[in-house]
């Protein structure tokens, strides 16, 4: 093989051989901050944290980018932007959904909940968050708002879980510290807390 | 001793931001004008860029600019391994070329893609062994290895790889090379002579590398005003890590501003900048173009640039005397370096038997040697934990053969107050692994769970695993500040990172148990370093609480001198005749003649002087410091310290105890029951210790039974990128429950008695879970870190146990 190449070409090379490279313009194609040539632009109304929303969105945008980078939502993580951590994690319907993972646009008729939306408004937090606080559940932090909301849509499911139950509820959110146990606890807080 | 705070739980400052979302990370801020940089990396594992057409890219709408390795190193590359800022001589796939910005990451990335760059492929390697070999090829321009010489080539004769694959024992005359020292401790000859009629065990083992995959990709943004360079980054050392940035990216210390209140995990990839350079990126690219630069990090990138473990290739022979005494070590380990140099891992697991286990003789050899492969670099007990799973199970053949209980073995081969270990002889500062052991024996019932060990039930079988982790936890010579107002709040200035241990509260409670304040009289200033932040000691090393309690307490204790003179001064007496007491300075005869700590600082304030920092400050003081102090010099009551270095060596230990069902038809096993035990000394935070001792838990289940890092041999391209493909454990990997205790007697060194934990407790948990797994197999013993369930079958059934091609890392089953 010539030894000297280049990158255009390599990538035609791995495309036309079926390999797949693990490639990151697809992904950031997601994040619709820019408008694709001839695509159409569309302003949609979102229901996100009880409030309406009217938002200029792409048609490859994920949930995730229109709430970060639209909305100013940050309290949703991007960890792997690739549905595998569970860091995105919102509540659509009650039901934990992974926002890197889903159009927006497939969103106009849900009802879209987020971390930033439990607190009351006097300040005081939902009784997940509390538990969390209580049990000292996060670590780093970074996993902390998605197992939050995974243990929102749990006890809205289950109110009084037994602790395997909120294990396998819990379980499509991953946390490099390692503080599963410590977010068991918090969520079994939280339902005595109800 | 009775504490105030020590030894107490509290809630730390961040944590209603992180249940919230309201703390921000680097990639939550953002700014006018600003713009988004995207990086060209390497496709290829080792290549030369010969040269990069960017017309096209640059002259499209909404691109900005380019930044390639010549801007950011006019004067060439540094000779050496090593993360780069950008490169154009790539080590491994997914090394960053360059950067370029444009309005937004789409517009970046189609630009990108219309850059004409033209490489020189380079022969590459994904085995170490597969480069040691005569002719075989290097990972690095120059070589092979990186040491104190520069670039080496190192090689071993055909045969003599083909022995060591075959785990015969290396010759005496094999070479070692890399950046890492060999060293004996002891007479080996002797003491495996001691072993004669006892236990002496002799096999090879491999570890595999595996990726941090910290949860927060590294992403940063950075702007310039004024002439200062405001960096929002991402790391586990505040200021340690921003006296370091600064010099990385040719700012002056005193121009950086470096914003990170917090940080989604490090785990050892973040504690220093070199670790971390491309937070270079932002901020150049941002001087050059004079708008705010965002870098956003994908999960992808996160992996190539967030360094992973060094993997092991190794050979150990261990002697015990008939009385258990483990009397003799013998290791030899050729490391995986990847390709941008590695760690001292394998010295660190050598330093670790030695220690640990009180090891009569240990000889150390070995070569670490460039892959390209991704950056490697400490992760969570760098070496120490590698060798915990390999010695674990030979612990228990040792055990076994000589009728001791494996728990009797383990005591008599512990550490305690007044013992030495490691290369120098280094005296601990204390220990009471003993006491650890027995009391997580306790905990477990360990003994009445004998009768369970390999029991039957129908195709499951019980394994009973008890295992022992260490790592260093301490150091000193660092610096603290603490400053008072006239309204008498102490503010607690920390250097220390936010990484999600909260060692920079914990350690700031010293500070108020000095001062006998109620900690709702106190404040923790951190976060950035605009705030005037003293230096530390790079977060890493589990040194955080033994290195700051030591500072905070330091910094209070001058305050608490501070107030005694100028109640003297002022109302008579002594110094020697004041005590201080609900936030008062007092005297001891008569408590009613004193100055509230408000009243104190007001006066502090009027004095001046080394009262407010504006003169005598400590000697020795770290400049990083000084630029500090001097900023808050003169605007309050400052109690400043600067702490001695110290020699001894503080340890971390942990004891772990588990009991497993392994299914022998599926080769999977399931978690029953875990006690790990922590013995760092006083506790400070007795929630944040369990949070270490259950974080490391996880990680220890990781490195035993699942992480892995893959690579394509034909083309060099990682196949593990993502938390799937290497097997992060998910809650279902873990126990329902991880029980936790702790030994807690103080260690004298220490002003609250206390030492650090993080690391030890992965490699705990490694090692009893490996010993239990090996224990349901009636005692085989793998040697290898993880034991996946296909080694498990292949075991049972038979079958060579590495026969699946790309079982668990880039070279075993290759
Ligand atoms: S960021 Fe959505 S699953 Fe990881
Ligand atoms: S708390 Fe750090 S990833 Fe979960």
């Amino acid at each position: 093989m010539n030894p000297q190449l280049t990158r255009r070409r390599f990538i035609k090379g791995v495309i036309a051989s079926g390999a797949v490279a693990g490639t990151t313009s697809l992904w950031y194609a997601a994040n619709g901050q820019s408008r694709p040539a001839g695509a159409v632009e569309r302003m949609i109304r979102l229901n996100v944290n009880g409030q309406d929303r009217t938002v200029d969105v792409a048609p490859q945008e994920t949930l995730a980018s229109t709430l970060r980078y639209k909305l100013g939502l940050t309290g949703t993580k991007l960890g792997c932007n690739r549905g595998e951590c569970g860091a995105c994690t919102v509540l659509v319907d009650d039901v934990p959904t992974y926002a890197c993972s889903v159009l927006t646009h497939s969103m106009k008729d849900g009802r879209i909940e987020t971390v930033e939306g439990l607190e009351a408004p006097d300040g005081t937090l939902h009784p997940v968050q509390q538990g969390f606080v209580e049990a000292l559940s996060p670590q780093c932090g970074y996993c902390t708002p998605g197992q939050v909301m995974a243990a929102v849509g749990l006890l809205r499911a289950n109110p009084n879980p037994t602790r395997e139950q909120a294990r396998e509820g819990l379980a499509g959110n991953i946390c490099r510290c390692g503080s599963y146990d410590s977010y068991l606890d918090g969520v079994m807080r939280a339902a005595e807390i109800g | 001793m009775a504490y105030m705070h020590i030894g107490q739980d509290f809630v730390p400052p961040d944590v209603a931001g992180k249940v919230t979302g309201r703390i921000k990370y680097a990639e939550d801020y953002t700014r006018e004008g600003m713009v988004y940089a995207r990086l060209l990396t390497s496709p290829i594992p080792h290549a030369r860029v010969l040269e990069v057409d960017d017309s096209e890219a640059l002259a499209m709408d909404g691109v900005f600019g380019i930044l390639r390795a010549g801007d950011v190193y006019p004067d060439g590359e540094p000779q050496s391994t090593g993360l780069k800022i950008l490169t154009d001589n790539p080590t491994l796939v997914g090394e960053p070329i360059l950067a370029l910005a444009a309005v937004d990451e789409k517009t970046a990335e189609s630009a990108i893609a219309a850059l004409n760059v033209t490489f020189e492929r380079l022969p590459f390697v994904l085995d170490p062994l597969d480069s040691l070999q005569e002719g075989g090829p290097n990972a690095y321009l120059g070589g092979n290895t990186f040491g104190q010489q520069g670039f080496t080539e190192a090689k071993w004769t055909t045969d003599q790889v083909a022995s060591f694959r075959a785990g015969n024992t290396p010759a005496e005359d094999l070479a070692t090379t890399g950046p890492i020292p060999t060293f004996v401790i002891g007479d080996l000859e002797a003491g495996f002579a001691a072993a004669e009629g006892g236990y002496v065990y002799e096999g090879s083992f491999t570890t595999a590398g595996y990726p941090h995959h910290s949860m927060e990709p590294r992403s940063a943004m950075a702007y310039w005003e004024d002439g200062k360079l405001y960096l929002h980054g991402t790391s586990q050392s505040l200021t340690a890590l921003a006296n370091d940035m600064a010099g990385i990216i040719g700012v002056a210390k005193e121009d950086l501003v470096f914003i990170n209140a917090a940080t989604g995990g490090g785990f050892g990839q973040r504690a220093r900048a070199n670790s971390i350079p491309s937070m270079a990126i932002p901020a150049k690219l941002s001087q050059k173009l004079n708008r705010p630069v965002m870098m956003r990090i994908t999960r992808e990138e996160e992996f190539t640039i967030g360094g992973a473990r060094q993997g092991f290739q190794g050979w150990i022979k261990v002697g015990f005397r008939p009385d258990g005494i483990m009397s003799a070590c013998d290791l030899f380990v050729v490391s995986d370096n990847g390709g941008k140099g590695g760690g001292a891992d394998a010295f660190s697991a050598a330093d670790c038997i030695s220690i640990l286990y009180q090891t009569e003789a240990v000889r150390f050899r070995g070569a670490s040697v460039g892959t390209n492969t991704a950056h490697r670099g400490a992760q969570r007990g760098p070496g120490q934990n590698q060798i915990a799973p390999i010695i674990a199970p030979i612990m228990d053949a040792a055990a076994d053969a000589l009728g001791m209980s494996r728990l009797d073995i383990r005591v008599v081969n512990s550490a305690q107050t007044g013992d030495v270990g490691g290369p120098q002889g280094t005296p601990l500062t204390s220990a009471y692994m003993p006491e650890a052991l027995r009391q997580a024996a306790d905990d477990f019932d360990w003994e009445g769970r004998q009768s369970r060990r390999r029991q039957r039930n129908g195709s499951k079988v019980t394994g009973l695993g008890i295992g022992q982790g260490y790592h260093n936890a301490g150091r000193s010579g660092q610096d603290g500040i603490v400053m008072m107002g006239a309204d008498g709040r102490l503010k607690i200035h920390s250097g220390v990172g936010n990484l999600g241990t909260y060692s920079y509260a914990a350690t700031s409670r010293a500070a108020a148990e000095a001062l006998k304040m109620p900690w709702e009289s106190c404040d923790i200033v951190t976060s950035r370093t605009d705030n005037h932040l003293p230096i530390t000691s790079p977060q890493d090393g589990s040194n955080s609480i033994f290195t700051n309690t030591r500072t905070c307490y330091g910094a209070a204790m001058d305050m608490v001198a501070k107030m005694k003179e100028i109640a003297a001064a002022d109302l008579g007496g002594e110094p020697a005749d004041y005590d201080i007491s609900e936030e008062r300075v007092h005297q001891i005869a008569d408590s009613g003649v004193g100055m509230t700590y408000a009243e104190v600082a007001q006066r502090a304030m009027e004095l001046g002087g080394r009262y407010t920092g504006e003169a005598e400050l400590p000697e020795d003081l770290h400049e990083w410091t000084q630029i500090a102090a001097s900023r808050l010099a003169g605007s309050a009551f400052m109690g400043i310290y600067h702490d001695p270095a110290h020699s001894n060596n503080p340890p971390g230990f942990t004891v772990t105890c588990t009991e497993i069902e392994l299914d022998l038809e599926t080769g999977k096993f399931e978690i029953l029951d875990m006690v790990s035990i922590g013995e760092c000394g006083t506790v400070v935070h007795p929630q944040g210790l369990k949070n270490q001792l259950v974080g490391g838990a996880v990680w220890g289940i990781g490195l035993s039974a699942l992480e892995q890092h893959l690579y394509d041999p034909q083309n060099g391209l990682p196949a593990s990128t993502g938390y799937w493909q290497s097997k992060v454990p998910t809650y279902l990997d873990t126990p329902v429950r991880i029980d936790t205790g702790w030994v807690d007697l103080p260690d004298p060194e220490n002003p609250v008695g206390a030492r650090g934990i993080g690391e030890p407790s992965q490699g705990s948990v490694s090692a009893a879970l490996t010993a239990a797994i090996s224990d349901a197999l009636d005692g085989h013993i793998f040697g290898a870190a993880p034991i996946t369930t296909d080694m498990i079958i292949n075991h049972i059934s038979g079958t060579r146990e590495d026969a699946v091609a790309l079982a668990q890392n880039n070279y075993r089953g290759v």
